[in-house]
């Protein structure tokens, strides 16, 4: 059990980092790239303060993910004997493909400005992105294929490949990575809205956090409404392969014809049934079968053998909601962006809602992965016959060192991110010089600390 | 050497030992010189921008060179998982502190940039403590490995000294590396610290080597068989003369126009190929020493053909962008420009 925690408190927080990564440095290259083609100066600076952002996300999503690749070994070694097969190649292109691809890339996109034309430059942070997205490639496809196995076949109790094309584009797949880096879109466009928000706040009066601010709420107002349509999709694939997982995020006992959609619950498992429930009459089955009175089957029917219900009753919910307030958010915000000015009132809630995406993301992971219990790898493995056999004492010791170091970077992940946003208030001073002809850069803060740059003057020329 | 013929026909664990090895060896060399800077990082007042610059001139490399090991321990499950599964179980508490050290490293190395100025400091002994912590633990978990995971005093012992010889060959390589990277003070400071540090890998090289053959007596076997040994003694003996190469050389640098900079950087590589070579001679093919070999641990021919045929592609094509950006950021380390 306490492999079980250590593993989930330690994937749950690496997952908060590359959910962001992924999809910021997408946005990295889209300020870099109409940096290059308009030769405006803000893209350049808002370009500027965002790399800083991602590369200490990125570091902490590095040395989190080194932690990850160790403890599969570690708490898992009945999940390896069983399924090494399959998941250490999909592992090893990961590593092959993309962690190589972007480290390399990240290298040259944070230090090598000076060092490199700007096409060049851009053509690293192009790099980077593809290497994240490929990353994430590699993983949810060994996540689906735990979900819906496919193309492989048991010899001696170890399973074997036979397809790889099949394990890899799994039944879930393609809605896994839609849903997955849909997600990660919406968590790194409110991240940038809140924090260019905070800005504003703060007084800074120049144009790049009102560009950030302008890319995050409509990059969220497209992605928002795909993101519902893609669950919807996500949701109807799973009701085909996991139906047990969604009678149970559904709240549904009892195998029913028209059921409705819980907005409000609470499920027992001990006298299996719901209290307090609310809904909306057929709801459900019209989702799910598009049909009013179609059928769900029921917890019951599936006999001891279904997940938890109430973490994936309530994490469903939460994630589901948090994407209707995003959605809400997103257009209220597109529809304010043609004011001069934003209300304060709405640049508080958008600061609020800065890291709205990872509650959402964690709530569907949880979703997802508790779904799957009792099973580790659908109906092949269980979680309970893969856990290590390593000494309880060794895993809670490490488990603790792990927890508090994660506190503490916590922590300083969030107050520095704060810092380098009051600081951005004054100092971007260094970075509004015009970029040379050639577009490349060499207006970098050595060379323009002049003694009447101070703070006060800044935004001048923004 | 039975084994080996006795399995000619199934080459494929023979070439994912080899690859392997070759992440291991490129792990121990590339991110061996940006730990070994971390450890040698001056702490002083004064030293402040002698940190920023060294650790400006590992800046664009460290998360590349830590791939490396992502590669070694990604190939190891790959290939042999159960071999894994036993190492990583045996070695479950020094791991989990040796990633706490990593973490400390990856993490400091960036807020020491954005935090405010009053706690840089804090975050450069964080940098300085991770890659200690990293570096000891690698090194008692060497000696564990030699040892065939022995609890007794006597291989705790053991590990005590390889956890220092390791750090102190990150510490040679790191500080050979600044004297590359590094120009005026910093650079005879570093020529200093290679002296010192190289003096210090030579006891610890020389104390793994003479008591590995005693406690394993495999180990004696093989490197004491006529004729083979007039051969295989040519490691130790290469390795002597590049120590003493290096330390008489040290004493004439930093030279006029900068001449001879990179030498001692190349021949510290060329002592860690060597120490490799024999290590990986002393076991092959064992992959846990005494307990397991590689037949013995592989998993099934049609994943390692899988990934084989990725590997074959990709890592030319991995070498090719690491080599460009070594060329990207070649020449003296500036100071830190961050982004
Ligand atoms: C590549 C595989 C993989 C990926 C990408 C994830 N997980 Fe996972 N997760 C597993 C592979 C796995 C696993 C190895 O299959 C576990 C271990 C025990 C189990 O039931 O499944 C697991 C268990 C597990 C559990 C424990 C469930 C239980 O024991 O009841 C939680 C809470 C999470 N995961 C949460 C997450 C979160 C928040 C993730 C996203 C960031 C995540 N997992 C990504
Ligand atoms: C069990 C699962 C996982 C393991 C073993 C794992 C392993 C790793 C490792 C070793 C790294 C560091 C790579 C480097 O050195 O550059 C890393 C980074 C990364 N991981 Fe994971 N990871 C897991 C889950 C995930 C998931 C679920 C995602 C996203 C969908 C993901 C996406 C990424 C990305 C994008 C990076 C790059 C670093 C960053 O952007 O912060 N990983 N992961
Ligand atoms: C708005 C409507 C949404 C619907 C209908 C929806 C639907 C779903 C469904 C059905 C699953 C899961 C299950 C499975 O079978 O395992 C899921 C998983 C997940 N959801 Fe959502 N979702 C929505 C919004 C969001 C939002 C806004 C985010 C994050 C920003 C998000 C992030 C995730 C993640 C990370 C997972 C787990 C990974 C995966 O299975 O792809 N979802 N979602």
């Amino acid at each position: 059990m306490l492999s079980r925690i250590q593993f989930a408190a330690n994937i749950s927080f690496h997952i908060l980092f590359p959910t962001i990564t992924i999809a910021l440095c997408w946005i990295l290259f889209f300020f870099k790239l109409r940096f290059d083609l308009t030769g405006n100066p803000v893209w350049m600076r808002a370009y500027r303060f965002w790399v800083k952002i991602f590369a200490l996300t990125f570091a902490l999503g590095v040395v989190s993910g080194i932690t990850m690749s160790f403890q599969f070994g570690t708490n898992w070694p009945g999940y390896m004997e069983k399924v090494g097969n399959i998941a250490g190649p999909l592992l090893g292109y990961e590593v092959l493909t993309a962690f190589f691809l972007e480290a390399t890339f990240l290298g040259i996109m944070l230090f090598g400005i000076k060092r490199v034309p700007s096409k060049v430059h851009t053509f690293s942070a192009l790099m980077v992105a593809i290497g994240t997205t490929l990353s994430a490639f590699w993983i949810l496809a060994l996540n689906s294929w735990m979900q819906t196995p496919a193309g492989y076949e048991i010899r001696d109790g170890v399973v074997h490949a036979t397809n790889w094309l099949e394990v890899i584009f799994n039944p879930s797949f393609p809605y896994r990575l839609m849903h997955m880096l849909l997600a990660s879109g919406l968590t790194a466009a409110f991240f940038v809205a809140g924090l260019s928000a905070y800005r504003i706040l703060k007084g800074d009066e120049k144009q790049a956090p009102r560009l950030a601010l302008k890319t995050g709420l409509i990059l969220a107002a497209i992605l928002a409404p795909l993101q519902a349509f893609v669950g919807d999709l996500h949701g109807l694939n799973t009701f085909e392969h996991q139906p047990q997982k969604i009678a149970a995020m559904e709240g549904v006992w009892e195998t029913e014809q028209g059921a409705p959609l819980l907005l409000f619950a609470i499920p027992d498992e001990e006298t299996r049934s719901n209290h307090f429930a609310v809904g909306i009459p057929n709801m459900a089955s019209l989702i799910l079968t598009h049909e009013t009175d179609g059928e769900i089957r029921g917890l019951n029917s599936f006999d001891g053998d279904h997940p938890p219900v109430k973490p994936l009753f309530f994490g469903f919910r939460i994630m589901v909601g948090m994407g209707l307030l995003m959605l809400a958010t997103a257009w209220l915000g597109c529809y304010l962006l043609r004011r001069p000015a934003m209300p304060r009132a709405f640049l508080k809630f958008l600061v609020a809602m800065t890291f709205s995406g990872w509650i959402a993301t964690l709530a569907g992971w949880y979703v997802t992965e508790v779904g799957r219990q009792p099973w580790l790898v659908t109906g092949i493995l269980k979680t309970a016959d893969a856990v290590t056999p390593v000494a309880p004492a060794n895993v809670g010791l490490s488990l603790a060192m792990y927890l508090l170091v994660y506190v503490v970077l916590m922590w300083a992940y969030i107050h520095t991110l704060k810092r380098m946003a009051i600081k951005s208030v004054y100092v971007e001073e260094f970075e509004t010089a015009e970029p040379a002809a050639d577009g490349s850069l060499t207006n970098l803060p050595e060379s323009h600390i002049k003694p009447n740059s101070k703070p006060g003057t800044a935004g001048g020329n923004a | 050497m039975n084994e080996v013929l006795n399995h000619s026909g199934d080459w494929l664990p023979v070439v994912f030992i080899a690859l392997m090895g070759l992440a291991v060896l490129a792990y121990a060399i590339l991110d061996g010189y940006d730990l070994g800077v971390g450890i040698l990082l001056p702490m002083g007042a004064e030293d402040e921008l002698q940190r920023d610059t060294m650790i400006a001139s590992i800046g664009p490399f460290w998360d590349a060179n830590e791939t490396w090991l992502v590669l070694a321990i990604g190939l190891l499950l790959i290939a042999f998982p159960s071999a894994h599964s036993l190492i990583l179980m045996n070695l479950y508490i020094p791991v989990a502190v040796m990633l706490i050290g990593l973490i400390m490293r990856g993490v400091a190395f960036d807020f020491r940039a954005k935090a405010a100025v009053d706690h840089k400091l804090a975050w450069d002994r964080t940098f300085k403590i991770g890659s200690l912590l990293t570096t000891l633990t690698q090194g008692y978990m060497l000696g564990q490995y030699v040892m065939g995971f022995d609890q007794s005093l006597s291989s705790q012992l053991f590990c005590a000294v390889s956890a220092l010889g390791v750090t102190a060959a990150y510490s040679y390589i790191g500080a050979a590396w600044l004297v590359l990277k590094a120009e005026d003070q910093l650079q005879t400071r570093a020529v200093r610290w290679t002296q010192l540090a190289g003096r210090a890998s030579l006891v610890g090289v020389v104390a793994v080597c003479a008591i590995n053959p005693l406690v394993n007596p495999g180990v004696f076997d093989r490197w004491f068989t006529f004729p083979l040994v007039m051969f295989v003694l040519l490691i130790p003996v290469l390795c002597f003369l590049g120590f003493v190469g290096n330390d008489i050389l040290l004493r004439r640098l930093p030279k006029a126009h900068d001449r001879h900079s990179s030498v001692p950087f190349f021949i510290v590589v060329g002592i860690f190929v060597l120490c490799f070579s024999g290590l990986g001679f002393s076991f092959f093919p064992d992959i846990v020493p005494g307990k397991l070999n590689i037949w013995e641990a592989a998993s099934a021919r049609e994943s390692l053909q899988f990934i084989l045929a990725g590997a074959v592609v990709v890592i030319p094509v991995i070498l090719m962008y690491t080599a460009f950006s070594y060329r990207v950021f070649h020449g003296k380390a500036t100071e830190l420009h961050y982004h």
